[in-house]
């Protein structure tokens, strides 16, 4: 009797496990996203749309480009949604997906506190943005998780020919972590950072930070999207990954994307065609 | 409004409007949660058990291990996990990435070594006290055995209790196996953390303390048991 018991219980743990498997193979697809789309509300926004004209469900895994590229290089992902030019080419050129697609923009803003220590309102040139922070020694918050934004950020350094990792933990503070965990920071350490508008828009928790420094045409922020490689990932859902793309660059799917507005403002802009 | 008054009306409404989203993601913390401790309690006490009462090669180095493996930090387990269930790992043909069982397997890799470690000590410290006894009553083994667990059942609802503690607050593991993803495998601490990240922090912190309110819960109804039991025992005072 004991035994009928145990076999019962088992049973029902392992039919527990056996229900969830079976329902992730279900049509859906994973997308490899940066965090900002996410973060910004960007999903919300679309998906339930998507999916209801498709069938088709949407996981997000929403981690910094660095990781979303290496999970989809592992195969962990259908689709990739990021937005580092040069990390988006080496993953076609390696082979790992046919082609990219320009999917929309935005840009990138400097904010920091209201008080301005470092005295930039206003300077439209960000590499002179960016030199004034390093001459003043005011606090700057990194992202240093191999993220878009951060690969973005370290580009700026160059052309502003500074090269703060030599201040690493003095001014110059990398968080490793994503963009709305650095900017909680940034707010609690009073210091500047690097971040991409629609995040910003969406933020909840920003004190008396503003915008400081935006417009610059380097601040341009394009996000590509891709699906991998059929050769490189036999097991991927090519066919339904190749839909959910090509429903968002149709143009239904980009009036969609530039019609989501957070307080009036939008987040995503659309390439005119 | 302080931070704090805003998270716990935030908290309160929820409850008392049983936001769907919420119910979602605190069914499949419990589901996910109370799976990997059930695992891992069928696995880890007759481990314990195994190791408490009897002699065998490498007992020692084995419970060396599994006391080490108590610390391990979950976030590298969520790594090796993700890296066995990922489409290009061992076991990526059983597509397991970013479902709720894999995050079941991690949690059970993390509170197994709790479950394991911490009885073999208590079923040690009985063995030492009945083994000349039973030995000489001629009991078998695997009756002592049981006799051990019995006698040590609170201690061992303590030891889970534990080992839920673990697997429910953990965020590390869950988040690299699970992904976050919305109405499929996001659970309570890895939707704190996002709400965080996005800056809403009355939000996350409304969720922690429900959170917290969860495991009150689950501590008060095993209080329970243990006091329902003592009073059939001894025919409470009667």
């Amino acid at each position: 009797m004991k035994k009928y018991l145990y076999a019962a219980m088992l049973g029902l743990a392992f039919s527990a496990i056996g229900v969830e498997a079976f329902a992730g193979s279900a049509t859906s697809i994973v997308v490899q996203s940066t965090t900002s789309t996410k973060n910004s509300g960007f999903y919300d926004h679309l998906l339930p749309i998507f999916t209801k004209e498709t069938g088709i469900q949407v996981h997000v895994v929403a981690v910094g480009t660095g990781a979303a590229v290496r999970n989809a290089m592992n195969c962990d992902g259908d689709v990739l949604l990021v937005h580092s030019r040069a990390r988006e080419e080496a993953f076609i050129r390696e082979g790992y997906a046919p082609r990219r697609y320009d999917l929309m923009y935005n840009d990138f803003v400097l904010i920091g506190p209201g008080s301005d220590p470092a005295g930039i309102g206003g300077q439209k040139d960000i590499a002179l943005a960016l030199r004034q922070i390093a001459r003043t020694s005011a606090t700057f918050v990194s992202r240093g998780d191999d993220s878009g934004t951060h690969i973005k950020e370290l580009e700026l350094w160059r052309s502003a020919q500074t090269d703060p990792s030599q201040h690493s933990g003095d001014w110059y503070r990398e968080a490793g972590t994503g963009m709305g965990a650095t900017i909680n920071i940034a707010v609690g350490l009073g210091g500047y950072t690097l971040t991409d508008r629609a995040t910003w828009i969406n933020f909840a928790n920003k004190s008396d930070f503003t915008i400081l420094s935006e417009g610059d045409e380097a601040l341009f922020n394009p996000y590509g999207i891709m699906r991998v490689s059929a050769q490189k990932c036999p097991s991927a859902k090519i066919e339904e990954a190749q839909i959910f793309i090509d429903w968002l660059i149709s143009d239904k799917g980009q009036k969609l994307i530039a019609s989501y507005k957070t307080d009036g403002k939008s987040l995503f802009f659309t390439y005119p065609k | 409004m302080s931070i704090f008054q805003e998270a716990l009306s935030t908290a309160f409404l929820l409850i008392l409007q049983r936001d769907a989203d919420l119910m979602e993601i605190i069914g499949l913390s419990m589901q996910v949660s109370l799976t990997a401790l059930f695992i891992a309690c069928v696995l880890g006490l007759p481990l314990g058990a195994l190791m408490g009462s009897r002699e065998f090669r490498f007992k020692q180095s084995l419970r060396g291990i599994f006391n080490a493996l108590m610390g391990v930090p979950p976030v590298v387990v969520g790594l090796i996990v993700y890296l066995n269930l990922s489409r290009s790992g061992l076991f990526g043909a059983l597509e397991l990435l970013y479902t709720p069982t894999a995050m079941i397997i991690a949690q059970v890799i993390l509170i197994l070594p709790i479950i394991a470690a911490l009885s073999s000590q208590i079923l040690e410290d009985l063995h030492e006290e009945y083994r000349d006894l039973f030995s000489s009553l001629v009991v078998p083994p695997h009756k002592a055995l049981l006799a051990y667990i019995i006698d040590a059942r609170y201690s061992l609802l303590t030891i889970i209790l534990a080992g839920f503690g673990r697997a429910i607050s953990e965020v590390g593991a869950v988040m690299i196996v699970g992904g976050n993803i919305d109405h499929l495998t996001r659970v309570m601490t890895t939707a704190i953390a996002l709400e965080t990240s996005k800056g809403e922090l009355a939000l996350a912190l409304a969720l922690g303390i429900i959170l917290l309110l969860l495991a009150l819960l689950v501590n008060f109804a095993a209080q329970q048991f243990k006091s329902f039991q003592t009073v059939q025992r001894y025919g409470g005072g009667r």
